[in-house]
């Protein structure tokens, strides 16, 4: 077993998935990067280069680069996946699905229901999220409670590199929709990775750590923050169970539920919007479920009803972090 | 390419079959017994039928709102489709899709739709998978003079034209998207459009069954030995209203009488047939009592048919979850 990035995780599952399946397609805007140029044509391997090298392993029949038509070419790789293709499909930013959200969420979503369970569209929109690259309100959005929402989607948030490979082989394989979402500032991350295949499934939470004293809900890159601040804490003598759920949907809500049984207290960190987020959801669903656990009011971690600005200065700010979290947990335990 | 008497003869039938369900749908509608939304092609039928008379079920096409004509001319079983647009449990999608959403993909029928300008992204993916997996099949787009106008049909244009697909996109252009006339909404000439994107492109009377098929009989070979993608502008007209309920206020006097009259295809496709010596009048009667008594018995039977089970309130949202 070898260190892994991020980005390392993703690339071998998908090139695994197309060894064993001649059926998985990949394409995108620069996926390979390069056609039709003079010069190299695997340049890119995607934008930010998880799907380098694909190309000379598998060709250009199955590693396509594609217009600038975020519609035309998630579109298709719809229609593709309900007609027998299994697609891994590169929405660059998730930003950008404004341009293109209905092939999802009217099409790829809903087939199987409105065709009366007769539809099968296995289909991989793999996409960025997050701030932290300095790229302003339309590239660093974090988007995944906007297709939690919608059902017929299946959405899946890996927090680390092992998560990622095996989510990702489980994404590939599964025969619904999924949305995957990566990280844009994680892909550097490196952790010990498997050579070989492996799954994870969808719907199970992965329990980082056990404590007593309150429980924190984290997504994807919030996880490591939710991490630093249970360290934190430990040194205090408040001990913190921290919950990845891994995916938003389906979502692991028996593991969360009982996380805050034990614990009695609940902190949820999400790096998106706080309004109608996974946030307000889990909080929504904790309330509801497990109302009489709780020893004090439950805590959001989240970015402001705000777009995500450009200034360091200020994108800083914006984030969710360690200390934010520290004083969300301090706060529910007052 | 020549047809025998027994693909006039299904030709003319499965357009009848389209008029039928059509018109008795719209007296139903009348009635209140069909819920929803109902677009209906009554008037287009040389369109449909005279592109998928060519087409087998390798061959994918995805639809419109307008969708019950294509649908018949894709081979979806017509009882199961009047009972899915009355929202029963027998329906073709189980009473979850109705007149908007009947599918049927193991016939290649990839769905009515909703979305205007939905379909040719979607048909693009189909023509891959047919170019990928090598099948020889064929992708078909059908869309109106309205959805010409979506970026989504326009960026398809452009994809299949660089990944060079299998596909033909088919503009039905019956001059109205919903009440706006084409005239004023469609600004230059849909062939220069395609011309725009190096695709051949043709315009047809599709009034006219024998056009239609001759025109797209073309596309789809060259679609089928590799040529790439083409775009065929069928000029025709509707019967009815965008949709059960329009009074058509926005049509002048006496247009849709005059085209009953004069531009009906299934009255065009008797004369010729006949006058031709290929066909007689007692067989195309014979088509024509056959297939109303068959509507009307689909129609019977959904009007009492059951309601989905409500335990299908939530199935098939996912294969697994």
């Amino acid at each position: 077993m070898a260190k892994k990035s991020y980005r390392e995780a993703i690339n071998e599952a998908i090139a695994q998935e197309m060894r064993r399946d001649e059926n998985v397609l990949v394409w995108g805007e620069d996926n390979a990067g390069g056609a039709g140029g003079e010069g190299e044509q695997d340049a890119w391997g995607g934008v930010l280069g998880v799907t380098k090298g694909l190309l000379g392993e598998f060709g250009p029949e199955r590693v396509l680069d594609t217009p600038i038509s975020e519609s035309a070419f998630i579109g298709a790789a719809v229609g593709a996946a309900a007609t027998g293709l299994r697609p891994v499909a590169e929405l660059m930013f998730a930003d950008f699905m404004g341009v293109c959200f209905d092939q999802i969420y009217n099409q790829a979503a809903k087939f199987r229901y409105m065709f009366g369970g007769k539809a099968v569209t296995p289909l991989v929109i793999r996409t960025m999220y997050g701030a932290g690259f300095r790229a302003a309100s339309q590239h660093s959005q974090t988007l995944y409670p906007m297709f939690t929402h919608i059902p017929g989607l299946k959405v899946i948030v890996p927090s680390s590199p092992y998560d990622a490979k095996g989510l990702m082989i489980q994404a590939i394989r599964d025969d619904d929709p999924c949305i995957f979402f990566e990280n844009k500032v994680m892909y550097d991350d490196e952790e010990e990775v498997p050579d070989d295949s492996y799954t994870i499934p969808f719907g199970e939470a992965n329990v980082i750590r056990e404590g007593e004293d309150a429980t924190i809900v984290a997504f994807g890159r919030m996880v490591g923050m939710a991490r630093q601040a249970a360290d934190a804490l430990e040194k205090e003598g408040i001990s913190c169970t921290v919950v990845d759920p891994r995916t938003t949907s389906p979502l692991d809500t028996d593991t969360i539920l009982e996380c805050v049984e034990d614990t009695g207290r609940l902190v949820v960190v999400d790096e998106g919007y706080p309004r109608c987020s996974m946030a307000s959801d889990v909080s929504s669903i904790v309330a509801q479920h497990a109302f009489k656990a709780l020893k004090g009011p439950i805590q959001m971690v989240t970015a402001p009803h705000a777009p995500v600005p450009f200034s360091p200065e200020l994108e800083d700010e914006y984030v969710p972090n360690a200390d934010k979290i520290v004083a969300a947990v301090r706060a529910t335990l007052a | 390419m020549q047809m025998n008497r027994e693909d006039l003869l299904k030709s003319y039938s499965t357009m009848r079959t389209i008029r039928d369900f059509e018109e008795r749908v719209h007296e139903e509608f009348a009635s209140g017994d069909i819920p929803g939304f109902v677009h209906l092609y009554a008037g287009e039928e040389a369109s449909a039928v005279g592109v998928c008379s060519h087409l087998e079920n390798r061959d994918v096409i995805a639809s419109t709102h307008r969708g019950h004509g294509h649908c018949i001319a894709k081979g979806c079983d017509t009882r199961e489709m009047m009972l899915e647009l009355y929202g029963r449990g027998e329906g073709l999608c189980g009473g979850k899709g109705g007149s908007m959403h009947i599918a049927d993909i193991e016939k290649g029928m990839l769905g009515a739709n909703g979305i205007v300008g939905a379909g040719p992204p979607l048909i693009c993916g189909a023509a891959l998978t047919a170019k990928y997996k090598k099948t020889g099949g064929v992708a078909v787009a059908f869309f109106g003079d309205g959805g010409s106008n979506q970026g989504t049909t326009l960026e398809s244009y452009n994809l299949a034209k660089v990944w060079n697909l299998p596909v033909i996109f088919v503009v039905e252009d019956n001059g109205y998207a919903e009440a706006t006339s084409s005239s004023y909404a469609v600004a230059g000439d849909q062939l220069d459009r395609a011309t725009g994107f190096g695709m051949p492109s043709a315009r047809v009377d599709g009034h006219d069954y024998f056009a239609v098929r001759e025109a797209a009989g073309e596309m789809i070979e060259r679609a089928r030995t590799g040529g790439g993608p083409s775009l065929l502008h069928v000029m025709l007209d509707r019967f009815f209203g965008h949709f059960e309920g329009d009074a058509m206020t926005y049509r002048a006097e006496g247009e849709v009488q005059n085209i009953r009259d004069n531009k009906d295809c299934l009255k065009i496709f008797r004369k010729r047939v006949t006058e031709a010596g290929l066909l007689t009048d007692e067989q195309l009667d014979k088509i024509d009592t056959d297939v109303m008594a068959h509507i009307n018995a689909c129609i019977d039977e959904s009007k009492t048919a059951s309601p989905p089970s409500l335990s299908t309130l939530t199935t098939d949202v996912y294969i697994s979850y």
